[in-house]
């Protein structure tokens, strides 16, 4: 077992914090999330620890509430966009021919339109519920991905061992799952990391702006843009939320960077 | 033909084909996808009479690919039709914001280009030392934080607690050159603060890959002062990459206006697509789209047109 630097021990301890207040947020939360408790914009105390937003619920709860919703969608429309991705970047580097060039061109013009921009065009005609903005983010998002995965994937098939499960008349999805995936692995765990602060900033941006998770519901951005209009008066009710969404991009970030190296280190420092 | 000139016809013919190719995927995303547009714009209490006089208002009976040359043909010629919400032309409405918006974000890279290629080649001259790990620092953390939380930061330092600038930046005409940029103060610093971690990166990446060069040891050993060798021997050299970064990011900055916009109520176009994708305006959304796609394709068309001109091998052919 190698050594963990510091920061890595620093985001590991920060993601796993927000990980595990996502998933008992029903414990440890003080009051519930819509449970109208105090004044307007109360000040922190000893009985509001974050004080109140901007009906009187207890802004603490609504921030752990809000992580648990934020932190679902991220996790889903990543693994989402990471299967769909992945799989596609991987049959196009293993067919090449045609179907390699569809797929890479489809996603050159998917890539050319703005994901935000792509996004709320979308957004204009679905119903906004959270399936079809896990679908929406996580399929934007695949573009991504599949660009990495085609690019790592193409210069695997080339292998020699490739080459051997070919002529032993091995079929495509043994070659796909059996042959690239377990040696693709490394620079697309770490990839993930990235790919889900993406998400929890795609999220959390689409919410700020009213076109993301929907009332009742509370989300990070929603917290945001609930409590916005306190900044004009001194209050910094919604820095509260943006402060965590920066702090778990931050952390998550931090271990992304030790996984990339660690496993680029394993495999003799390429590119390292 | 001179090769150059062959590649800068073939990048340009690949603008606009992805152009053609991006109107279509706007088009297609807002009408064919399942979900009625009539029925999401009524809402589901809407009587059958209604539906059908949407339908029949917005043109929804004709088939698709009908309707997607004739807004095509119209958008050409720039009319981008009208709202459903105010029954206003789009196009007058979006001439005024779009210049907004462009004001905004040519201060903002006026500010933002020369201060990240300075502090690149700062962090390359002292690499590894404190000044580069700052710098190094300074980017991780911006590039985390959502462009949303930097303009509330900026705001409730600079407009609540200080009180140097305006907490909303409303502009309008009868404003002098320097009331304007005095109420767009926050959102363009907000906007630099953006980019230009991204920038500087980038920038500092290229001159990088340069330094490992048999020239830069040549200057070296000449005795060029440390600053000099980077500024006049790296950076010419890594102009290319440079040049393609910072337009990028110009093509970043046109969407990261959205948000900004909305933080700071500025009556640009992000502001425009936001309010009409909540009242489900779709030619508005389709217009304003086809716009940013337009935007966003040209300046990354320039990029790779500059990266070509840049390149003193295809300038002069053997």
């Amino acid at each position: 077992m190698t050594r963990i630097p510091i920061s890595a021990l620093i985001g590991l301890f920060f993601t796993g914090a927000y990980f595990l207040a996502a998933i008992f947020a029903d414990y440890i939360a003080p009051y519930g999330m819509a449970e109208i408790v105090g004044d307007v914009w109360e000040p922190a105390s000893s009985k509001f620890l974050l004080g109140t937003d901007s009906i009187g619920r207890d802004l603490l709860s609504r921030m752990i509430y809000g992580g648990q919703t934020t932190i679902l969608i991220a996790t889903v429309a990543t693994l989402l966009s990471f299967i769909t991705g992945s799989i596609l970047g991987f049959t196009a580097a293993v067919s090449g021919g045609w179907v390699d060039q569809v797929l890479s061109r489809f996603v050159d013009l998917i890539m050319s339109i703005p994901s935000l921009i792509f996004a709320l065009v979308v957004l204009s005609v679905m119903p906004v519920t959270l399936p079809v903005l896990i679908l929406v983010m996580g399929l934007l998002d695949a573009t991504r991905v599949f660009r990495l995965s085609r690019a790592v994937a193409v210069d695997i098939t080339v292998m020699d061992y490739v080459e051997a499960a070919r002529l032993r008349g091995e079929r495509q999805t043994w070659i796909i799952f059996c042959e690239i995936l377990p040696n693709a692995l490394s620079p697309l765990v770490a990839e993930m990391g990235l790919r889900f602060i993406f998400m929890v900033l795609f999220i959390s941006t689409l919410s700020f702006l009213g076109l993301g998770v929907q009332p009742p519901l509370a989300d990070w951005g929603g917290i945001v843009k609930e409590n916005k209009d306190g900044i004009v008066y001194g209050i910094p009710a919604a820095l509260i939320p943006a402060f965590a969404i920066a702090t778990l991009a931050i952390s998550v970030n931090l271990v992304a960077d030790w996984v990339l190296n660690r496993t680029t280190s394993l495999k003799g420092g390429r590119g390292g | 033909m001179n090769p150059i000139l062959r590649l800068l016809v073939q990048r340009i013919a690949l603008g606009l084909i992805l152009l053609l190719a991006a109107s279509v995927l706007i088009f297609v995303g807002t009408e064919i996808l399942p979900g009625d547009v009539a029925q999401s714009i009524l809402g589901q209490s809407a009587t059958p009479v209604s539906l059908a006089n949407l339908r029949e208002e917005l043109g929804l009976n004709e088939p698709a690919t009908t309707r997607y040359f004739s807004w095509l043909w119209d958008a050409l010629h720039g009319d981008l039709g009208t709202a459903l919400t105010n029954g206003r032309d789009i196009s007058t409405s979006m001439g005024q914001r779009l210049g907004n918006t462009l004001f905004l974000a040519f201060w903002a890279a006026i500010i933002a280009v020369p201060v990240a290629i300075l502090l690149g080649l700062i962090a390359v001259r002292y690499l590894g030392r404190w000044p580069d790990k700052l710098i190094s620092g300074a980017t991780l953390a911006s590039v985390s934080v959502p462009e949303f939380l930097l303009g509330y930061i900026v705001m409730y330092l600079l407009a609540v607690q200080f009180r140097v600038f305006p907490t909303v930046s409303m502009i309008h005409d009868g404003m002098s050159l320097g009331e304007k940029l005095s109420a767009i103060a926050l959102p363009v610093i907000v906007l630099v603060l953006v980019v230009l971690g991204h920038m500087m990166r980038m920038t500092r990446a290229a001159i990088l890959n340069v330094m490992q060069s048999a020239y830069i040891e040549t200057a070296e050993l000449k005795g060029l002062r440390p600053f000099l060798v980077i500024a006049r021997h790296a950076f010419p050299n890594a102009i290319a990459p440079v040049i393609n970064v910072v337009m990028l990011n110009l093509a970043y900055l046109v969407v990261g206006v959205v948000v900004v916009e909305v933080v700071f109520v500025y009556p640009g176009m992000g502001q425009y697509l936001v309010d009409h994708v909540s009242k489900r305006d779709v030619p508005v959304v389709q217009a304003c789209g086809l716009v940013f796609a337009a935007v966003y394709i040209g300046l990354n068309m320039l990029a790779d047109i500059i990266s070509i001109l840049a390149n003193p091998r295809l300038r002069h052919p053997k």
